[in-house]
């Protein structure tokens, strides 16, 4: 399906990544945000509160995370595309409605700019270091996908194909960005509305009396109904079986879980997105996400010069990880750098997948800044050796 | 264009992140090359020191920050004090001459000053201090087309303030044309009266 | 057999019986109060949603035949408010309890009735956290026994109607599991109003508190509601704070108009962008 005309603002611009991602929301058809100030995501909300009423569609700035992390969920319930913004303090208040958005398999979108933490952290500053948080902060097990954008531009595009994921997976996306490319200003081009692609939601076909909300097709992703339609359906946090019914029983717990994984982890391959450069001859490949990529890029040219095979996986989705894509490098390469605005958290995932067949590099950074190219360059001469 | 570093600094008000906006369109959308620009946030940007870094260049920016600006304009003595120093060897020194007094120079540094603020407000409006200085930026560096610019310009300002803005550029300009770099050892032999704020 | 159909069985989920509340548990009269209100007041309910926190009382939602959503702890009410705002249509209903709502959920209760969302709360106070086992609640009234104030409590209590008055709700009411009739006659009443209404419902607990305080069975407990009760319609919310074995103030206490959330939303977006406001469409992306 194609975007509605009325939420894209196409043209080429010079705006933040903030900005750029507002705009993708709304070019997504996000008609819904409830959010909370904190820096520095608030601008993609201060840009929405701005726009939307002149698309048709609500802002409502809430009391707390907590509050906006779950009156999203109920305005997609209500028939929306919606989604929240936030930071490190914020988002550590918004891991109940992560696994909330989860287990009840409601489409939304969390934005999550990332500054330096723990706790108060660094506000106004960046870090990469709430990936682990993304992946595994709710209690319980679930799986969500995480997209982490680099520049402006994609945190326009990024945000489309966030919004269209959560739709076809009925799964709580994180969009990971973080301070340096939120507050980064660059040229976003936002193409005409019929050149975007936009996923509906999958609304059941079924006939009230025939629907059951968590009955599974074939893909292991049920069909949705609103409120007010008529299903009278039940949704709920508790275990619960295809009816939607609370069913606190270990095989029911064992059949929904697996399922909430499954329809992730059974198309990781194919969501799975990244860059690649030089992976033909590499015997070093440097692993990098968000801004960070675009640091390595610049220790990957330095060492290319110094006539090192080094080559560049850039991660656009960090979770699910794309583990088979590291499996497989890593039986033809001696080593993997893994520069991270954190102290060591996706370079764990790349050891994993690894699994002793190359090298780990970690190129730590506590967050504040951004790396120094030549950081970056000394670990990979050191894992070129 | 080769890879330049700015740096636009100043106090709250005067401009600075829309001057850096401004030259960042002009390069990333009317001239086909590539531009990041950052700013400084948090509680030390607010009310006083202000300032923006921009990247320009032909093939994409990757690296975000500036670390040795190749042009550094300065719109106040405290954005001075703490930026002149970081300036590249060679470097081109852009000040608003009433607000500033350079000194610690390096030898081989190009210093061009201009009276943005008296200039705005001849043009009876001393918010357009930036454009002024856009304008005189684009005269002295030769970094960016005068046309790509004058576009930023319109594109950048409330269409009410379209016209009084391009005008500011264009004086602006025309201060630049003319200006003379000088070195900062003749700077203070010449003992050029400066105005304190 | 017809004549022996329950009148609020199409309005229940009978597939689910039977419920899990205790015998002599009053969150079921409270249901059955719900189902004549609904009845007697005739609404549509396709348009109905009905949205409970946790607790005892938060499974209400499980119950009802209806679009029925059991959220999160504390959260019933901010989940209410986005299925509102993203469908107007609909009429939304949060059935929870006290804790649920006044502890947990304290600053969701407080900014919703400030923002007069359109919302018809029902508060069971049971005086009590009853699912986990009888813990000390923001409502328990003082020296009452819990499990977790083995010695008795000692912080004061929320007197939850002067609360949510203060905070701006429109319509305020009280009754206990005794008045079913005037507790069924709030909550269609309440259905008539536009904004943000509160009707709390005192309810006993036999199984936690009642026996912890040696306060006596289900039974006694109707009889201390319909001893102790009195109807004070009108009567200042300040006056109607609870103690353990007191007088408890029932009646409906406030019923002002002020403009809802959205009707102000729309008013200052028209205002302020004059043509350039655009109605929000209906929000079914499907």
């Amino acid at each position: 399906m194609k975007a509605d005309p009325r939420g894209v603002l196409t043209g080429v611009h010079f705006i933040d990544g903030d900005h750029a991602c507002c705009e993708g929301a709304l070019a997504a058809g996000a008609r819904f945000a409830a959010g909370y100030p904190i820096t520095p995501s608030t601008e993609v909300v201060e840009r929405f509160a701005s726009r939307v009423p002149t698309v048709g569609g609500t802002f409502i700035q809430m009391e707390d995370e907590l509050a906006a992390s779950i009156t999203l969920q109920g305005a997609v319930w209500g028939g929306a595309k919606a989604f929240t913004v936030t930071s490190g303090p914020g988002f550590s208040l918004m891991m109940e409605h992560i696994g909330y958005a989860a287990m009840t398999e409601t489409p939304c979108v969390f934005v999550d700019v990332q500054r330096g933490g723990p706790s108060t952290g660094l506000p106004t500053l960046p870090a990469q270091a709430d990936m682990m948080q993304a992946r595994w902060g709710s209690h319980g097990d679930y799986e969500i996908i995480a997209l982490c954008p680099n520049s402006p531009q994609e945190c326009f595009d990024l945000t489309i194909k966030a919004f269209n994921l959560a739709e076809e997976f009925r799964v709580p996306v994180m969009f990971m960005m973080d301070e340096v490319v939120g507050h980064m200003t660059e040229k976003v081009v936002i193409p005409p509305a019929d050149q975007i692609e936009v996923t509906p939601r999958r609304h059941t076909r079924k006939s009230v009396d025939n629907y059951l909300p968590y009955e599974t097709n074939g893909d292991m992703v049920p069909d949705m109904a609103h409120a007010g339609e008529g299903y009278k359906f039940h949704v709920t946090g508790l275990t619960h079986d295809e009816h939607g019914y609370p069913n606190m029983t270990p095989p029911v717990q064992d059949k929904l879980v697996r399922r909430l994984q499954n329809k992730i982890r059974a198309a990781a391959d194919r969501i799975a997105m990244f860059e690649e450069q030089n992976l033909g001859d590499a015997e070093v490949v440097v692993v990098s996400y968000g801004i960070t990529s675009r640091v390595a890029q610049r220790a990957i040219d330095l060492a290319r010069q110094k006539g090192l095979k080094v080559g560049k996986l850039r991660l656009i989705t960090a979770w699910p990880f794309p583990e088979n894509k590291i499996r497989e490098l890593s039986l033809k390469v001696k080593a993997f750098v893994v520069p991270e605005l954190n102290l060591g958290q996706m370079v764990h995932e790349v050891e994993r997948a690894a699994a002793g067949k190359a090298k780990t590099f970690a190129v730590s950074h506590a967050g504040g800044s951004v790396h120094h190219p030549e950081d970056i360059l000394k670990v990979i001469v050191e894992a070129s050796r | 264009m080769q890879l330049t570093e700015i740096r636009v600094a100043g106090f709250g008000g005067q401009g600075v992140i829309l001057s850096a906006i401004v030259l960042g369109k002009a390069a990333s959308i009317y001239q086909g090359a590539f531009a990041t620009m950052t700013q400084n946030f948090g509680p030390e940007a607010r009310g006083g020191a202000c300032s923006a870094q921009l990247i320009v260049s032909d093939s994409p920016v990757l690296y975000p920050y500036v670390s040795q600006p190749d042009i550094l304009v300065v719109m106040s003595q405290e954005a001075s004090n703490r930026f002149v120093s970081e300036l590249k060897d060679g470097g081109t020194l852009i000040v608003e001459q009433d607000l500033v007094r350079v000194s610690e120079l390096k030898g081989n540094v190009k210093v061009y000053s201009v009276p943005a603020t008296r200039i705005a407000e001849e043009l009876g409006k001393r918010m357009v201090l930036n454009s002024v200085m856009v304008g005189f930026f684009t005269a002295v560096t030769h970094l960016l087309e005068p046309d790509a610019v004058r576009k930023a310009v319109a594109d950048s300002v409330p269409a009410s303030f379209r016209d009084l803005n391009l005008k500011a550029f264009e004086r602006g300009f025309e201060y630049g044309a003319t200006a003379q770099a000088v070195s900062p050892q003749s700077l203070e032999d010449a003992g050029v009266a400066y105005a304190q704020e | 057999m017809s004549d022996l159909t329950n009148p609020v069985e199409p309005f229940l989920r009978s597939d689910r019986m039977p419920h899990i509340w205790c015998p002599g548990c009053g969150i079921g009269t409270t249901v059955n109060c719900f189902a004549r209100a609904l009845i007697e007041s005739k609404i549509d309910l396709e348009h109905l949603a009905l949205v409970s926190g946790i607790g005892c009382t938060g499974r209400v939602a499980g119950y009802v035949k209806l679009d029925s959503f059991h959220t999160t702890h504390g959260r019933a009410i901010p989940f209410a408010t986005g299925l509102k705002l993203a469908n107007p249509k609909l009429n939304v209903v949060v059935y929870s309890g006290d804790g649920d709502l006044s502890a947990i959920g304290g600053n969701h209760l407080i900014h919703a009735a400030r923002r007069n969302i359109d919302l018809k709360v029902i508060c069971v106070n049971n005086l009590i956290y009853a699912m986990t086992g009888g813990q000390t609640a923001p409502t328990t009234p003082g020296h009452a026994i819990t499990s977790t104030s083995p010695y008795g409590t000692c912080e004061p209590a929320f007197n939850l109607p002067h609360l949510v008055e203060a905070a701006g709700a429109v319509y305020v009411a009280r009754w206990t599991t005794f008045h079913v009739r005037q507790l069924a006659r709030s909550i269609a009443e309440a259905f008539q109003k536009k904004g943000f209404s509160f009707i709390e419902v005192i309810s006993p607990c036999p199984t936690l508190y009642q026996r912890r305080n040696k306060l006596g069975d289900g039974l006694d407990t109707m009889k201390y509601y319909k001893e102790k009760s009195k109807v004070r319609h009108g009567a200042p919310t300040s006056e109607a704070g609870l103690t353990m074995t007191g007088e408890i103030v029932v009646g409906k206490f406030v019923d002002r108009d002020r403009p809802d959330y959205q009707t102000l939303v729309r008013a200052q977006l028209a205002e302020s962008l004059g043509d350039r406001f655009v109605e929000q469409a209906e929000m079914v992306c499907s």
